[in-house]
């Protein structure tokens, strides 16, 4: 059931994923201002995985995102934590956001923070919470 | 509006605690979605429903305090995404414990205390 | 002087080792703990004995109140004194005592950690600090009575012991949260002079009856005795140490601090007769045995009952009575506790009938044990004579009763005479009787103690008024809250007191010569007695207690776990309920004016899908109704003004499709298993419970007690959180902690479902 073999389901998802993906990034940069962010844009991408690997199996989507969904859990707490660091740098209380500007070429500038790389942890551990749900659960089904 | 959705509310939460009395356990994973869904929705009628007006502000303009409550939505948001996380574990718990016990009645698992 | 406390556990955590590293001369190493104090508190003596006081306060949790503070005035300065001093010979005593024990080390833990808790118990100023103190020598004590577990009579005695003190520790407990009510302060010397008239305020009646629960108890007045002869289960240094000397006066003492606030006239009636019913029930039993251990202890409860029946009669005579009988009591009670063990270990039993004779293999034992039990029946020249003399006074003088309350007192002195005669005299004079061991003198460690205890007793009652001067004067102001006037002396002139005190030393005498008719006989009287007695009420409540939980447990916890959800929600709604309608109300404010059609339709949908995934059959409707319940709450979020809501509750709708269907299909369908009438109940149940919800829910729509907090972050966002998005600003920004610590539950929930997956993979192979 599975390691569906619909040729349209495959297509679709093929081509639906990187635009979930995207999407799903699109999302998370955006949050701080419209709605997304790193809770929605984690939820996105885990369905386009998910959705991958409906279509194609969940040995597929190992080869394709390489890494351990736990390594991304592990790696989202850390972003998580990281974003704490800054404000501890400067003393001030722990997880004040801090803000840096680089001018880019152009009139452009890019706005970091330490919210968005907190953002980003949440965005990671989504994604890898619900991939660590859906791999573990469709391998034992092989079994 | 926020009297009809407690009567909404309060439905959910009959038939989440209705469900969680049964003694199969599948019935307890549509009890436990139910109750958690009653939860949220509960969290956001007592704060007051608010139509057309989400908490966004608009470029270059002051903030609207007529805009809906920010905070309980806060709470939702994280709120709902954990509690899909808790009933993943609990929908693998009791699959677990149905492979082990091989029964799906409560009843019968207070026997095999294995 | 926190230190001294501290020290004395951290001593006690290198006891085993310290034990290991000295061998056989670990008693004496170990007695320079206490001899320490004994050195740090004489120098006390001084500046105490002007009648000034010393409170030394170290924060603990400020916010509530409790801090570490320590008060040194008279009263725990003589204490302190005791603690330390009679703890150095028991500590050398027992490194005599046990020799070669394999748990010495043990031992020595856990009665230098009681020492230091007891220390801390008669210091303590805060009343929670006193509290746990007074459980810390609950507990030690509990382990010392029990430190021979391999005898189930220990461990029940340990466990006897354990349940009445800690029973009464939690009634204690209330008592001091009530006091610190009524005085406003958690500490004792803030209630006790806050001014406020303890007597007259409205929650006396319940402090007091608390109160004395607690020290009662500790005390081992009538009818909480009966632990403390059972309790005699103890290593004999334990005995003298703690069931004599210090842990059972720890009730005393409390009633002694707190007299000065506490004394009224129920007050005075309660302790008077609490401890004249003691005291005579004390002495009986006392005569009735004869295992010397449990004499001596029977003839400290008796004790105990004289010094708490001291403190309700309360005039100035009874309460130099009672300081001058505490510290003549702790002399030699536990001078003749740790005879008592030197004749058992050297003789090899403590059965009174079993010895005889063994003045000439253990004279000195024989003159020590003279001495000390002439302290006891209050002979003179001994300090025990200045307390009798004095009691007798307090007594005649006081007329509590008329003079009901007097003869009592002759006639238990009279007992009490008797008691020492047998405990001095029938071991050691007539005919020798062949005993399990030969006798012999027993080593100097063992007989350090009396001799110090006893030669103590004697000074004091030969200089009685400088030692008044020095100590026991202040300790008087403690209690009483003034000086007495009155003047100790060994010789008062032939007066009434020296009268009494003749006469029931004569009878006592006459007595004694027929103990071996009366012990047998009041010990069968006893045995018929016991059927009605104290003990009898703890027995028959133990089972109870068992019979209740047994009975609960299977009314509650039977292991159907729908039961459990049953009482789980009644209990819940019922509590939540009762509390509404009581402080709201049944008001239902119905408003739906404020409402369109399309949102009818999305309400009707979401009922309709809920009562239907909780009525179906199949499991694959009630996982699609579910489908259908989670897109319409989405819409209800995206409808009122909540798009991340809704997105999200959208893709986790999704995603928990997909889990039900991963999951939920391996496991079997549906079946019916309840029975109607179950069902029939659980609908009642889950109705009554969306009732309560619905009520509370259209309240709390009604009402607002306060403006929410959310125009700050509607305000700030832009500014502070340089973000559009109030509600991921709040997220990643204001409450980011929060949200932390939820992406850890994720996390945990997802490790979860890891480990259990594999955990099957491994029984697979297995």
């Amino acid at each position: 059931m599975m390691n569906s073999n619909t040729v349209i389901l495959r297509t679709a998802a093929m081509y639906l994923m990187p635009l979930q993906l995207l999407f799903s990034i699109f999302l998370l940069l955006r949050g701080h201002d419209e709605p997304g962010g790193g809770f929605i844009g984690g939820l996105v991408a885990a369905g386009a995985f998910v959705l991958f690997a409906f279509s194609y199996g969940s040995d597929a989507l190992r080869s394709l995102i390489r890494l351990d969904p736990r390594d991304l859990l592990g790696a989202g707490l850390l972003f998580g934590l990281a974003s704490a660091i800054p404000s501890l740098l400067r003393g001030e209380p722990l997880l004040t956001a801090q803000w840096w500007t680089i001018a880019l070429p152009g009139d452009a500038e890019l706005k970091l923070s330490s919210p968005l790389i907190f953002d980003i942890g949440v965005y990671l551990a989504v994604v890898g919470t619900i991939l660590t749900f859906v791999i573990q659960l469709m391998e034992a089904e092989h079994e | 509006m926020e009297v009809v959705m407690a009567f909404v509310v309060a439905t959910l939460f009959s038939c989440a605690l209705y469900m969680m009395m049964r003694r199969s356990i599948v019935k307890l994973v549509i009890g436990l979605i139910l109750l958690s869904n009653a939860a949220n929705l509960l969290i956001f009628v007592v704060s007051g429903l608010t139509r057309g007006a989400p908490p966004l502000i608009i470029e270059g303009v002051d903030p609207s305090p007529f805009v809906a409550d920010p905070l309980p939505q806060a709470l939702i948001l994280t709120a709902i995404v954990i509690s899909f996380g808790v009933l993943a574990f609990a929908v693998v718990l009791i699959r677990r414990a149905y492979e082990v016990v091989k029964t799906d009645d409560l009843d019968q698992m207070k026997d095999t205390d294995t | 002087m926190l230190l001294t406390v501290m020290l004395g556990f951290v001593v006690a955590m290198a006891a085993p080792w310290l034990v290991k590293l000295s061998g056989r001369y670990s008693g004496w190493l170990l007695a320079l703990y206490p001899f320490s104090l004994v050195v740090y508190f004489a120098q006390w003596i001084p500046v105490i004995g002007q009648g000034h006081s010393q409170l030394t306060t170290y924060q603990w949790f400020p916010g509530l109140d409790i801090s570490l503070s320590l008060y040194l005035d008279g009263l725990s300065l003589l204490f302190a004194l005791l603690i330390s001093i009679i703890g150095t010979f028991v500590l050398i005593y027992a490194g005599s005592y046990l020799k070669g024990h394999k748990d010495l080390g043990r031992f020595y833990l856990i009665i230098i950690a009681f020492m230091a808790s007891m220390l801390g118990l008669v210091l303590a100023d805060n009343v929670i600090t006193l509290f746990v103190f007074w459980e810390l020598t609950s507990i030690t004590s509990y382990f010392l009575i029990g430190f021979q577990h391999e005898q189930a009579s220990a461990r029940k005695a340990a466990l006897q012991g354990l349940f009445v003190t800690v029973g009464g520790g939690l009634c204690l407990l209330a008592g001091f949260v009530l006091l610190a009510i009524m005085g406003g302060s958690y500490s004792i010397q803030g209630i006790l002079s806050s001014g406020v008239s303890l007597p007259e305020h409205g929650l006396y009646g319940a402090a007091l009856v608390l109160v004395l629960l607690g020290a009662f108890t500790k005390s081992a007045q009538f009818p909480f005795h009966f632990w403390l002869p059972n309790a005699m289960a103890a290593p004999t240094p334990v005995s003298a140490f703690l069931h004599s000397a210090t842990m059972v006066k720890a009730g005393v003492y409390l009633l002694a601090r707190l007299n000065p606030g506490m004394a009224s006239d129920l007050w005075s009636t309660i302790l008077t007769s609490v401890g004249a019913l003691t005291v005579i029930t004390a002495v009986v039993m006392a005569l009735s045995h004869r295992d010397m251990k449990k004499i001596l202890a029977y003839s400290t409860v008796m004790a105990l009952g004289t010094l708490v029946m001291l403190l309700g009669i309360g005039t100035e005579l009874a309460l130099t009575a009672f300081v001058v009988f505490l510290l003549a009591h702790s002399l030699y009670k536990g001078a003749l506790f740790m005879l008592a063990g030197a004749v058992d270990h050297a003789v090899g039993t403590k059965d009174l009938s079993e010895l005889s004779g063994l003045r000439k293999a253990m004279p000195v034992t024989a003159l020590l044990m003279l001495l000390a039990a002439m302290s006891l029946a209050g002979i003179p020249p001994l300090f025990g004579f200045i307390a009798k003399e004095l009691l007798f006074e307090s007594l005649l003088q006081a007329s509590v009763w008329g003079y009901g309350l007097l003869l009592l007192f002759v006639f238990s002195a009279i007992l009490l005479v008797a008691v020492a005669a047998a405990l001095a005299l029938k071991p050691f004079y007539g005919q020798y009787l062949a005993t399990p061991k030969t006798p012999h003198e027993p080593p100097v460690a063992e007989l350090l103690g009396p001799v110090v205890l006893i030669v103590m007793a004697l000074l004091l009652s030969l200089f009685a008024l400088p030692a008044q001067q020095w100590l026991l004067s202040s300790s008087m102001l403690a209690v009483a809250g003034y000086v007495p006037e009155v003047k100790l002396a060994l010789w008062h002139g032939v007066n009434m007191p020296l009268m009494l005190s003749a006469v029931s030393l004569v009878l006592g005498i006459m007595l004694w010569t027929q103990w071996h008719r009366v012990q047998p006989w009041l010990s069968r009287v006893i045995a018929q007695l016991s059927r009605f007695g104290p003990e009898r009420g703890y027995f028959k409540m133990m089972d109870g207690i068992t019979w209740s939980a047994s009975w609960q447990t299977r009314f509650l916890q039977n292991g159907v776990l729908g039961l459990y959800m049953v009482v789980l929600i009644l209990s819940t709604f019922l509590l939540a309920g009762y509390t509404f309608v009581r402080s709201y109300g049944l008001h239902f404010p119905l408003d739906v004016q404020d409402s369109y059609v399309y949102e009818w339709v999305v309400a009707f949908l979401l009922i309709v899908s809920a009562l239907f995934a909780s009525t179906t059959r199949y499991r694959l409707a009630a996982v699609a109704a579910m489908g259908v319940l989670g897109f319409a709450v989405a819409l209800t979020f995206i409808h009122f003004s909540a798009p991340d809501l809704g997105i999200t509750q959208l893709l986790v709708e999704t995603l928990t499709v997909i889990l039900l269907v991963l999951v939920l299909f391996k496991l079997p369908e549906f079946v019916q298993l309840s029975s109607p009438w179950e069902r029939a109940r659980d609908i009642v149940v889950a109705l009554f419970g969306g009732v309560v919800m619905l009520f509370i829910l259209v309240a709390a729509i009604d009402i607002q007690y306060f403006d929410s907090i959310s125009s700050y972050y509607i305000d700030n966002s832009e500014l502070l959180g340089y973000g559009r998005n109030i509600v991921n600003v709040i997220l990643v920004d204001f409450r980011v902690l929060d949200t932390l610590g939820e992406i850890f539950v994720l996390a945990l929930a997802a490790l979860g479902v890891l480990s259990m997956i594999k955990l099957r993979a491994e029984d697979r192979v297995k």
